[in-house]
């Protein structure tokens, strides 16, 4: 794997990957939102704005991955100084924090009909709430140190702190809901007993996935190709 | 303070982000050595002390220090255990006056006498005001009082004698003096000639 | 932590505590300022809202501890950045303790000016919030089990931004998240004394803090040794 180090390498082979992944991800989404509309029932329960599920909850999953994705390039970084890790991890952060928005509007959306308020102190969406607030924290970090290496360097103790504790504030966000007998939108598993909803929101899950490594791959070659504009314009000024 | 047996830099290459400083750079003292590194602004002073103290890592290229026992040490948070720093800025706390500053180290390192290094340094009579009432001149004194008190063998000096007056320096030269005859080694980055016999490495040349 | 081993080490670390303690009881320091603010927000809440007994008595702990976790974020961008730019931090760094150490003693002495003064004056806001006896117990009790998890998460984001030139705005955004746990596990104790059930809520808290004061100096650490690096 530490043959993409060389980023010549990884612009070639991500270069004729990126076309594939981006149409996959075309394709599955589609397929999902199709399957998702139209040939799903509605729910007895919750009728049609149950279909809100197969945009929420991949993108809670999206989310939590991008997060994950953050951290294990961290370690990469800081641990054995894997030249790409840092710009992985930069890249992946604000598609996360979006992945993330998406969730929380989608929550708030589902949560509307049900409960007649557009936020709900749901134990999944406090946490995802404070999971927005640290990908902000992160982006943060990275645009307030001049430095890049440095400023690489920082954020990554930051997203590997923030891994840890993010398990801690799952547990108490649920104990506290709990406690609280909160609202909840998502307690039922009424929706998601029946197999015909599991394939609309694995296609979805896939198509998020792959949505996520299409725009995460394009971030990465933006960013290789600057670096290499601002070095050559470097060395045209010192020339 | 032990005595030390030298000090080598081989081959050291140093780079700052993409910008290198220093490449294949190498010198060797000894002890009762003074190294003057000099060399314009920007040319990697600073950043060649940081290197020895241990703050930085070099990209290529070795340090290897010698104890007075005939010890080599080449990891650099041991050998950051030999040092004593004065940086570009004086590290010295407004709030406190110079007793309690150098008081203050000398419970840190659990050494030192306070009272002699406020002597030598001719600072009797503002020991007891409040830093930030003191001149630049005077807190680089105070500087120099905690060198001496912390009594480490490889002084580390950035621009030493920058803001002292003709007294101040001449009392840092001596300090410096002693200190090489006592067996210590040091590295300063200065502008200026430091009026004691030492030997020179020149950064910056192309 | 091998860097504490009982001895002539432990001396070095009391005399950074004092130095640090000592730096902030002085006029100008940051005793005052947390204690003042902490004190401001708490009587400020009940203007804003409402005065009824027993709202007050519902929303006591949590206005309390968020007010006290506030008080505690003031201080902390200075933390490292006052040694950073005096040039302290390279001193003290290269000094007979090792950097997880020197974090910890900050995190000991910050914890020292902030959390214990506010666990001090906190039976007072609790008589502003009509809090009966046991109400103001727990209070107290879990303010001083948790305000050291505070100031140990706290150190890592100071340690971040310490040569962040306006740190002390990203600061919060940082450390906030991550504090979650305290203030939902800090309200959540006194609340169980208020409503007489036992939901766990104290041990969790005590078990946080000691995970966070025995972890966080070493990526404080870590943090530190970029910035020296600069």
């Amino acid at each position: 794997m530490f043959e993409f180090a060389n980023p010549k390498r990884f612009m070639d082979l991500s270069g004729k990957l990126l076309p594939w992944l981006a149409i996959a991800s075309a394709i599955l989404i589609a397929a999902g939102v199709y399957l998702g509309l139209f040939l799903v029932p509605r729910d007895y329960q919750q009728g049609d704005t149950v279909r809100i599920m197969f945009v929420h909850v991949p993108a809670t999953w999206i989310a939590m991955m991008a997060y994950g994705i953050m951290a294990v390039a961290s370690v990469f970084g800081l641990v054995w100084r894997h030249p790409l890790a840092d710009v992985a991890a930069r890249s992946a952060a604000p598609l996360g924090a979006l992945f993330t928005a998406l969730a929380l509007i989608t929550g708030s959306l589902w949560g509307k009909p049900m409960w007649g308020a557009y936020w709900v102190w749901d134990a999944r969406l406090t946490s995802f709430l404070i999971l927005f607030f640290l990908y902000l924290g992160y982006i943060a970090l990275w645009n307030a140190i001049d430095d890049e290496v440095r400023a690489g360097r920082a954020a990554a103790v930051l997203a590997l702190v923030g891994a840890v504790d993010v398990v801690v504030v799952k547990f108490s966000v649920d104990w506290w809901n709990t406690l609280h007998q909160g609202e909840s939108i998502f307690r039922a598993g009424g929706p998601l007993i029946a197999p015909v909803f599991l394939w609309p929101l694995f296609l979805m899950a896939f198509g998020y996935t792959f949505l996520f490594f299409t725009l995460w791959i394009v971030r990465i070659r933006t960013e290789i190709l600057s670096r290499r504009a601002r070095t050559l314009q470097a060395r045209g000024v010192a020339g | 303070m032990t005595a030390l047996g030298g000090l080598r830099g081989e081959r050291l290459t140093l780079a700052r982000g993409e910008h290198q400083l220093f490449r294949d750079l190498s010198f060797d003292v000894s002890a009762g050595d003074v190294l003057s590194v000099e060399g314009p602004n920007g040319a990697g002073k600073t950043s060649l002390l940081r290197l020895i103290a241990g703050f930085l890592e070099q990209s290529a290229g070795s340090i290897a220090l010698r104890s007075g026992s005939g010890e080599t040490i080449t990891d650099a948070e041991e050998r950051a255990k030999f040092v004593g720093w004065l940086g570009h800025s004086d590290g010295i706390k407004p709030q406190l006056t110079p007793a309690e500053n150098l008081k203050f180290f000398a419970r840190y390192h659990r050494r030192g006498d306070m009272d002699s290094a406020l002597d030598r340094m001719s600072l009797r009579r503002i020991r007891d005001l409040p830093a930030q009432y003191l001149s630049a001149g005077q807190k680089k004194r105070v500087a120099f009082a905690r060198l001496m008190l912390v009594g480490r063998p490889l002084w580390l000096l950035d621009e030493p004698f920058s803001s002292l007056d003709a007294e101040g320096r001449a009392l840092a030269a001596e300090l410096i003096t002693r200190h090489c005859g006592g067996g210590g080694i040091v590295v300063a980055a200065t502008h200026e000639p430091l009026g004691v016999p030492c030997r020179h490495l020149q950064l910056g040349l192309a | 932590m091998p860097a504490l081993a009982v001895g002539p080490r432990v001396s070095s670390f009391l005399a950074l505590i004092n130095r640090d303690v000592s730096l902030a009881a002085r006029a100008g320091g940051n005793v005052l300022l947390a204690i003042s603010f902490f004190a401001a927000t708490a009587a400020l809440f009940p203007l804003g809202v409402s005065v009824n007994p027993a709202f007050l008595f519902r929303i006591a702990a949590g206005v309390i501890w968020v007010a006290a976790v506030l008080a505690c974020l003031l201080s902390l961008d200075r933390l490292f950045q006052a040694d950073y730019e005096d040039g302290s931090l390279d001193l003290l760094a290269l000094g007979p303790l090792s950097l997880e150490s020197v974090t910890l003693a900050k995190i000991v002495s910050h914890w020292l000016t902030t959390g214990l003064p506010l666990t001090l004056i906190s039976p007072i806001l609790a008589l502003l919030y009509r809090l009966p006896q046991s109400g103001t117990e727990a209070l107290a009790i879990s303010l001083l089990a948790g305000t050291p998890a505070v100031s140990a998460i706290g150190a890592i984001g100071a340690g971040l931004t310490a040569s962040v030139r306006r740190g002390g705005l990203i600061l919060p955004l940082i450390v906030l998240p991550l504090l979650s746990p305290v203030v939902i596990f800090g309200a959540g104790a006194v609340l169980a004394t208020l409503d007489h059930i036992s939901n766990g809520a104290l041990p969790l808290l005590a078990a946080f803090s000691l995970g966070s004061v025995l972890l966080s100096p070493f990526a404080a650490a870590a943090a530190l040794r970029l910035h020296l690096a600069a």
